[in-house]
């Protein structure tokens, strides 16, 4: 049983503020968009959707005027110790960059769905069917993204690509490719939330602001306790909204402050 | 016309016309299954019940129930050829043919299961040492290789073709050899069994299926083997008895079978011992530790504390002890009851480890799901079941398959 932790020098990492999002689901278009995710041909069944990130409705399950809701976007959440990647039988998905993005290639997935079948969050997605643009819509195709065939799982990747135009840029510009400015990468999905719930940065690095956001005592990860260690975490002052982030016992109190 | 050349000599077998009327039943469903096959693979997995929650389904149940009940085969090989148990020698090619069935059965559900089986062989090509499923595709291969090799004898004996000089020589060798192959067989089994229990038992992040580890393993590693061998021994015996009541011929002795029942018996409860301390472990370790409570991984009726209950219990407990117990043992309807339950009791396990281990909502904001399989998952599965009465019904009537029968039948 491989149960490992990577230590990378660079950790891409995102904190999402759950008091601020509101649900809108501008991040869920935009990584459609930009990661060529083909339009369902019906979206009656949500079980077979092809969503990289989706936004959860959590609720404190109090009657009004008690009541109160949060909104949860979940891209993967790139485990520092992700079950997905010891599972999968031929390596197509791995966690060996420096960044500790976990990589999906899609030319080698052979569709076992065993890494489905690992991840707790429900971040890895199943080609059910062949993927189907409306004519003209090809056009809009981000070219660095592939597209995927029927049979292949894909999940998100942090928008990878953005990471390499980023390094590239860096590279001509006479700059550290490993060295990159807080705003140099940052994924579509945090580009495009409008009420600037999703921080994006490096998790190591003090001079970003992720890294200050982490060590608050009002974030917290996904069920942190069966120790998969992402890199996403999530932000809320709300002491019910942290609850909902992991299981409690009834005895047991809720971190934060 | 009669085909009564090539029935092992001395044996009665129905008329032909009769046979192939039984044939043409078990090919209706034989077609119904590829017919599905050829649906899925045209149109993909949609079709099935399987989706982006139940990433496994009634396809990966079925494979790990009959390679369970296939286990006869590696499990009464090592027990005839190694440990030398000599009643065994009456059942012994009828257990190869089940293991041969049931191995080649889920190799071909696998080519429907996999979304790109074109790349099936990347497994072998790209092998991830690190994971559980890389060990099943090479076991699994390879001991269908080997149970390849040990039916090939068999074959071979069939009276027409061991007239032919070549051949006969050829099935003998294959004899003398079979000690070593058996050895083979059971060592790689006996991996591949683990290895399909190993890979629930490494999901750390599904506390359902979760398990601690015993050196490199986590302990579903072991418990699948020993229901795999409680459960085989004991289906390859009640193979033998249905077809007894399907030809209406007596094919292997009665001590034989219950020789058979009482080796389900005794793995039965080694396996029961430890399963029990497992259910412990996870109830007031794993469960807790993972802030759930016991209740909380049950679910309705689909995935209620019932089916653990009949596991251990009903379809665990009860039976091993009918087997052990000589009396009811030696009574014919009570051995067959109770190695029926002993199968049964694992193909629940099977379910629970697979629809249950995925359907337990692990976010406390997620939901309970109920998985149902379509037509498209069982018309292949109960193609395999046909295809191996195929093979059974071909190997029953050309090849000398029970050494008893002809002592049996003199009357
Ligand atoms: S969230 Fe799921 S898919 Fe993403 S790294 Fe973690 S286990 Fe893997
Ligand atoms: S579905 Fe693809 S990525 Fe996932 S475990 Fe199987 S081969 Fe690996």
């Amino acid at each position: 049983m491989v149960l490992y932790l990577k230590e990378f020098k660079i950790k891409w990492g995102m904190v999402i503020d759950l008091d601020r999002c509101t649900g809108c689901g501008a991040c869920m278009v935009a990584c459609q968009a930009e990661n060529n995710i083909a339009p369902p041909v019906d979206a009656s069944n949500k079980r077979y959707s092809m969503t990289w990130l989706l936004v959860y409705q959590l609720s404190n399950k109090q009657p009004y005027p008690n009541h109160d809701v949060a909104y949860m976007p979940r891209p993967c959440l790139q485990c520092g110790k992700p079950n997905c990647v010891p599972v999968c039988p031929v390596i197509a998905t791995d966690k060996n960059q420096e960044g500790g993005i976990v990589s999906q290639v899609n030319a080698r997935c052979i569709g076992c769905r065993y890494c489905m079948a690992a991840c707790p969050y429900h971040a890895r997605y199943f080609n059910w069917q062949d993927p189907v643009w409306p004519e003209g819509m090809e056009k809009t195709l981000t070219p660095d993204v592939s597209t995927r065939p029927r049979g292949v799982v894909e999940k998100c990747l942090f928008c990878h690509h953005r990471y390499m135009y980023a390094r590239d840029k860096a590279r001509i510009e006479g700059r550290d490719p490993n060295a990159l400015n807080e705003g140099d990468y940052i994924p579509a999905c945090v580009e495009m939330c409008p009420t600037g719930a999703m921080v994006f940065g490096d998790l190591q690095n003090p001079e970003h602001k992720v890294h200050k956001l982490s060590k608050s005592p009002y974030a917290f990860r996904l069920l942190e306790r069966l120790n998969t260690k992402p890199q996403v975490y999530y932000y809320s002052k709300r002491e019910w909204v942290r609850k909902q982030g992991d299981n409690y016992l009834e005895h047991e109190t809720v971190g934060g402050v | 016309m009669s085909d009564k050349e090539l029935w092992p000599e001395g044996v009665q077998r129905c008329s032909l016309k009769l046979f192939i009327a039984w044939l043409a039943v078990v090919f209706a469903v034989l077609v119904w299954g590829v017919y599905a096959a050829y649906v899925v693979w045209s149109g993909g997995l949609i079709v099935t019940g399987m989706d982006n929650y139940f990433a496994f389904g009634l396809y990966i149940i079925f494979d790990l129930g009959v390679i369970a009940l296939g286990a006869g085969a590696f499990f009464s090989g090592l027990l005839y050829y190694l440990v030398r148990v000599e009643g065994l020698k009456n059942i012994i090619n009828l257990a190869v043919i089940i293991g041969f069935i049931c191995y080649s059965g889920a190799l071909l559900i696998l080519t429907l299961e996999v979304g790109q089986p074109l790349r099936a062989w990347f497994g072998f090509w790209h092998p991830n040492v690190h994971s559980m499923l890389t060990e099943v595709i090479f076991c699994i291969t390879c001991y269908m290789l080997v149970l390849t090799i040990e039916f090939i004898p068999i074959i071979l004996e069939n009276r027409k073709l061991n007239k032919i000089k070549f051949l006969h020589h050829m099935a003998h060798n294959f004899h003398v050899i079979m000690p070593l192959f058996a050895g083979v067989g059971a060592f790689l089994s006996f991996f591949h069994q683990g290895s399909l229990g190993g890979m629930y038992g490494v999901l750390f992040s599904r506390p359902y299926a979760f398990r601690e580890g015993f050196f490199i393993w986590p302990w579903t590693f072991f418990l699948f083997i020993l229901s795999a061998v409680a459960s085989g021994p004991g289906f390859t015996m009640l193979v033998a008895t249905l077809m007894e009541k399907m030809t209406g011929r007596k094919l292997v002795d009665f001590s034989v079978k219950a020789l058979m029942g009482k080796i389900s018996g005794t793995m039965l409860a080694i396996y029961l011992v430890f399963k029990y301390l497992d259910t412990w472990a996870w109830a007031t370790g794993i469960l807790p530790r993972s802030g759930l409570t016991f209740s909380e991984v049950f679910y309705g009726v689909a995935y209620g504390k019932w089916l653990l209950f009949s596991e251990l219990v009903v379809f665990g407990l009860f039976p091993a002890v009918l087997l052990l117990y000589s009396k009811t043992r030696n009574t014919p309807w009570i051995l067959y009851s109770a190695c029926t339950m002993v199968g049964i009791g694992v193909i629940i396990n099977r379910y629970v480890q697979t629809a249950q281990t995925l359907a337990h909502p692990i976010m406390p904001f997620d939901r309970w799901y109920v998985y149902v399989p379509t037509w498209a998952e069982w018309a292949p599965s109960l193609a395999v079941i046909a295809y191996g009465a195929l093979i059974l019904s071909l190997a029953y009537r050309y090849l000398p398959v029970f050494p008893q029968e002809r002592k049996l039948n003199q009357a």
